[in-house]
């Protein structure tokens, strides 16, 4: 099991070290991952939902939001 | 309310997530497409043993890899936005496309992750055997990542296998097979892979033919044009045939896109099909007495026959579909606009009547208004619509996008056949003319594709879920220049990725696959 562990390792580090151009590949990868995850999700898309605590708070919010922007008059807040 | 939501915020969002679709729509049908061609000249190198073979299913490998990369995770940036512009849609939902997208999500880590690397680091180091599975397998990983993709997005044309809880204001799986196998998810997985399939011989007959044009790399570009042209015209008739379902399926389950899709206002029985046409530009309203057309060239009675498989079938126009009246299959008589409406009104109050009653502790009330939903629940959607006209799609969009995606096609069918006919019978390699046409036709794959996803996405409308969900109500209550703004800096970040891929495929293109033995996807 540990040789086999030992094997799958070195075979993709053999494999890494040895690229040129799937090293540019992969910073492309990275950054894009990287601008992806810690800029555009972490300052531009917040979970909408997010400040609802719960899956009760959201479906509240969710429910009022689907309620009001039909039947205005209906706007109840449970 | 409904008049509250900006309807330029609609607009943008709306805009915001067409270009990411569109652009992650780029990469994912010639990563479906390049995979099966390298799996088929891998297959070769396996069956004879020919060194040459591998050089071949190495080098587009190699483009394969460069194409994934670039390509690889935008379609997250669509779950974002899920999150953010769409967050009432997003929890509507509920786990009817979270569990497909889950699936998806877990195996196209597991399986892609673990088979590119040994696809692309195995050479010399896993059997011969072995490798060819990975390779085959990476593909095929990719391909059942679209299914789920799709299977969710066949949800939204046509929902099936779920139910509305009014307690958590979600929707519920409870036939999990009826949402994977549902008839519309079938028919789309095999035509928008087969139009990937279909981009990826175009882009290898193309790249070869480049070959020819440059005078190099001749024994190499004739072996892939001859595989890739039998691939693409396979393709490219396998997809005429499921764009036939597919728009089978429309008609059956979407008769307001398919009317959209030919222009039809009057529907009837013996409809002809739209074969050449202009829109009349100054109708604006299903009812506003103006001709449709400018111009049209019909063919007889095909429209009826392509839609419900009889000459004589009948077929719902925009004025039929929002007048009702007309009789149903089943028998019964189709609902009005205005009926539709009313009944949704009837569900979205019944649901604050069942939320206010279980807010108060009145059981008895919340089991009748509960009553009240589900016998309305399949027009809630209706609700929301104040003007009929909001239920007519954007004609001359889809109508035109329609209309280039199958020219396109049938020009695909006779490029492919034209290709054979010179590569087996004349001499291929000297006809420069047919090397620029092979050339320029890669971008019209793109456009094909892209049209088709217009199509599916724009006849939608104004749905977000068909029936159940316009885009004006699925959308979160977002400041316009937040999404403005997320809208250029993608615009930005996809053409600077755009380019800079662009830029390493046409190096690796021009490097080309005559680097002897020693060349190898890393290298």
């Amino acid at each position: 099991m540990k040789n086999t562990l030992l094997s799958i390792w070195n075979f993709y580090l053999e494999g890494f070290r040895s690229m040129t151009l799937g090293r540019t590949l992969w910073i492309i990868i990275l950054l894009k991952l990287f601008v992806m995850f810690f800029i555009l999700k972490l300052f531009f898309f917040p979970d909408f939902l997010g400040n609802h605590p719960t899956d009760a708070d959201k479906g509240n919010y969710v429910g009022n939001e689907l309620i009001q922007r039909a039947l205005p008059e209906k706007s109840i807040d449970f | 309310m409904i008049e509250s939501i900006d309807t330029s915020l609609i607009d943008w969002s709306r805009a915001q997530f067409a270009m990411t679709a569109m652009y992650h729509w780029i990469f994912v049908p010639l990563t479906l497409g390049l995979a099966v061609v390298m799996g088929i000249m891998e297959t070769l190198y396996y069956k004879t043993g020919k060194e040459f073979w591998k050089k071949t299913a190495m080098f587009w490998m190699k483009l394969f890899g460069i194409n994934f990369a670039i390509g690889v995770a935008t379609g997250l940036i669509l779950e974002f936005e899920f999150g953010t512009n769409w967050s009432n849609y997003s929890w509507f939902v509920g786990d009817i496309f979270g569990a497909p997208l889950a699936i998806e999500g877990i195996l196209a880590f597991f399986m892609e992750a673990t088979f590119i690397a040994v696809m692309f680091f195995g050479w010399g180091k896993v059997s011969k055997r072995f490798h060819l599975a990975s390779t085959w397998l990476t593909g095929l990983g990719a391909t059942i990542s679209a299914w789920w993709i799709l299977v969710a997005n066949a949800w939204m044309q046509h929902p099936v296998g779920m139910e509305f809880n009014p307690d958590t204001v979600r929707n519920e799986m409870v036939d999990f097979w009826a949402v994977a196998t549902s008839p519309v998810a079938v028919n789309k997985f095999f035509h928008t892979v087969l139009s990937g399939w279909v981009l990826g011989a175009i882009f290898v007959v193309g790249i070869s033919c480049w070959y020819l044009l440059k005078k190099r790399n001749h024994e190499f570009a004739l072996a892939s044009i001859k595989i890739g042209a039998i691939f693409g015209l396979v393709a490219s008739l396998l997809s005429a045939w499921t764009g036939d379902g597919s728009g089978y399926q429309i008609a059956q389950t979407q008769p307001m896109k398919l009317a959209a899709v030919e222009g039809l206002y009057e529907g009837g029985t013996n409809v002809g099909l739209v074969g050449i046409g202009m829109l009349n530009p100054e109708k604006k309203t299903y009812d506003d007495g103006k001709d449709p057309f400018l111009f049209c060239i019909e063919i007889p009675s095909m429209l009826s026959f392509l839609a419900e498989r009889d000459v004589d079938g009948y077929v719902p126009g925009i004025a039929n579909i929002i007048e009702g009246g007309y009789e149903m299959k089943d028998g019964t008589k189709a609902l009005s606009a205005a009926e539709k409406i009313e009944r949704g009104k009837t569900a979205i109050g019944a649901l604050a009547a069942y939320r206010a009653a279980k807010s108060a502790g009145h059981e008895e009330d919340a089991q009748v208004a509960y009553k009240v939903l589900q016998e309305n629940i399949p027009y809630f959607g209706y609700g929301y619509i104040k003007d009929v006209n909001q239920l007519v799609p954007n004609v001359p969009l889809n109508f035109y996008a329609f209309r280039i995606m199958v020219i396109l096609g049938g020009y695909f069918i006779l490029f492919f056949i034209v290709v054979l006919f010179f590569i087996y019978k004349k001499d291929l390699s000297k006809m420069r003319w047919m090397h620029w046409i092979a050339l320029l036709t890669i971008p019209l794959g793109y456009i094909a594709g892209q049209a088709g996803w217009v199509v599916a996405e724009c006849g939608r409308q104004p749905w977000a879920i068909r029936d159940m969900l316009p885009t004006s109500v699925a959308i979160s209550k977002l400041d316009v220049s937040s999404v403005q703004i997320t809208f250029f800096i993608f615009l930005f970040l996809f053409t600077v990725m755009l380019i800079a891929g662009a830029g390493i495929m046409v190096k690796a293109i021009k490097k080309g696959p005559e680097t002897g033995n020693n060349v190898t996807i890393n290298h």
